[in-house]
């Protein structure tokens, strides 16, 4: 599979630092104490927060801070072939990963003995939905009043006919050399997420790693503008209860 | 008083650079200052707050509430107060040091379901909030309508030395109990409850502008004056003083009586 043509473009005409259009909404579930909805190339991410609320069950909870939960759920609709509903390994492991990825952020010392919830719900996936779960699942934190020591934007870069990209979409995800994926608190100038998947060089590694901070400053600025835009902004319509 | 600068702020965001102390939702490493939430953000002086606009609430002694009762047990109520914890309302708080767990059941007070008036007794986030209905005003409920808003904008319905809420109960003839937890219950004639839960969906939506009371203001003239004879004529005559300093001087057990609103004396 060719993934990037002779003029330098990728598979979807993007150049090769170039992120897909992101799209982010927040507070789009009523039910939920706080949500967002992500649009990142083909995904399309729910994310939702209860909480901070009792915790269930009573031996899991901490006595000085809260229990942090995360599901990370793909819709049977959300792959070409249907997905089994029941969580799979891979589910099961990027909730966890999501959720490590979030923890440094918050502040849970202040609700001990709670638990607070985090449900990202993928009903269209594409290359970097981790990304974008934990871009939304920030967004859905922020907007359910948690303390947060900082937002968390992610953003994957890799690898692919030995030049770097970024922002990898499904085909790249999978044809490619190399994924690495990096979360980033972008107040603090931290990183709370950092995996790779294939093999860099040395010098490549620094360079797609700065290209994926550098992006998630990008990303960070659409995340913050939706969190503004849901509390402050007059001009976008409210959704209300339907 | 000195000059209050007013942001928007999302958590993260660097509020103040310098010598300058956080105070509220705001934390600081070195010389800079962060949000820790969303919300306004207010530099007085070298103090740093920022004003929540979200999130759950947190208990405080001597807070007024509202909540609904869960759960009865030989002891104790447990009390949904719209927190994360469950609070508890002991035996004690209603019988006094003469109750006795055999001969005194605590369904004769309060059942499952009823919603009640409470102050907190006592919170430390170690154990559960402790409640207390001893008091003027506390106790149960009067029959209305319970609202729920956002208990960080609790503030906003209440209003400057509680002016908006007492606005919205002129406007509306019903007499409106706030609770901190962001319960209200409002009682009164229909039209009036009406034309309050709009009034306060409308707090509730704006909490974060300024100007807010004379928007709600020119709200509550506009519908009166639209329906010009029903609330508007109605407005004075249930909530006559009289009834309400009955209300205030009765026994708790009646159960229908009604209210007078509690929000005068927490500002």
């Amino acid at each position: 599979m060719n993934l990037i043509d002779e003029n330098g473009l990728r598979i979807d005409g993007r150049k090769l630092d170039e992120l897909r259009p992101v799209k982010i909404q927040v507070g789009v579930l009523r039910n939920a104490d706080g949500s967002a909805y992500i649009e990142w190339g083909k995904n399309k991410i729910f994310a939702a927060v209860h909480g901070p609320k009792e915790c269930h069950p009573k031996h899991i909870a901490m006595a000085d801070r809260a229990v942090l939960k995360c599901r990370y759920h793909m819709a049977p609709f959300s792959v070409p072939d249907r997905k089994p509903p029941q969580p799979s390994r891979r589910e099961i492991e990027l909730s966890k990963v999501i959720r490590e990825a979030l923890t440094p952020a918050l502040i849970l010392e202040e609700y001990p003995r709670t638990a607070i919830e985090i449900y990202v719900e993928v009903l269209t996936s594409d290359g970097g939905s981790r990304a974008a779960s934990i871009t939304a699942a920030a967004a859905a934190l922020a907007d359910a009043g948690i303390t947060m020591r900082d937002m968390v934007v992610a953003v994957a870069a890799g690898k692919a006919q030995d030049k770097l990209i970024l922002d990898l979409c499904d085909e790249e995800d999978k044809e490619g050399q190399v994924d690495l994926p990096v979360a980033y608190m972008p107040n603090m100038d931290q990183v709370t997420l950092l995996q790779m998947d294939g093999f860099l060089t040395r010098e490549e590694f620094e360079k797609a790693f700065n290209m994926a901070k550098e992006a998630c400053k990008e990303v960070y600025k659409v995340q913050r503008e939706a969190v503004i835009s849901k509390y402050f902004g007059d001009s976008t319509p409210k959704i209300k209860e339907a | 008083m000195s000059k209050v600068e007013r942001k928007y702020v999302v958590p993260g965001d660097v509020i103040a650079e310098g010598d300058y102390v956080p105070v509220s939702n705001a934390y600081s490493i070195g010389e800079k200052v962060y949000a820790m939430r969303v919300g306004l953000c207010e530099l007085d002086g070298n103090k740093v707050k920022v004003i929540p606009l979200s999130g759950p609430y947190v208990p405080k002694p001597d807070d007024v509430v509202i909540g609904v009762v869960t759960d009865v047990s030989a002891f104790a109520w447990t009390v949904d107060i719209n927190s994360f914890f469950p609070a508890f309302l002991p035996a004690s708080s209603v019988y006094g040091r003469r109750f006795s767990a055999e001969k005194d059941d605590l369904r004769n007070k309060f059942d499952v379901g009823d919603t009640i008036i409470a102050l907190v007794a006592a919170f430390d986030r170690s154990k559960d909030p402790m409640l207390s209905v001893s008091g003027p005003r506390l106790g149960l409920a009067p029959a209305g309508y319970v609202v729920k808003i956002e208990p960080v904008k609790v503030p906003r319905l209440i209003g400057r030395r509680g002016s908006m809420s007492k606005m919205i109960e002129e406007a509306s003839g019903c007499k409106i109990i706030i609770g901190q937890n962001g319960y209200i219950i409002i009682s009164g004639p229909q039209e009036g409850a009406a034309l309050a839960m709009e009034a306060i969906n409308m707090v509730e939506d704006m909490a974060h502008m300024s100007g807010l009371t004379e928007k709600i203001e020119r709200f509550l003239a506009d519908r009166l004056g639209l329906t010009a004879e029903q609330p508007a004529e109605q407005a004075q005559a249930p909530v006559s003083e009289k009834a309400a300093a009955d209300a205030a001087a009765e026994p708790q057990e009646d159960r229908r009586r009604d209210k007078d609103s509690l929000e005068e004396k927490r500002e």
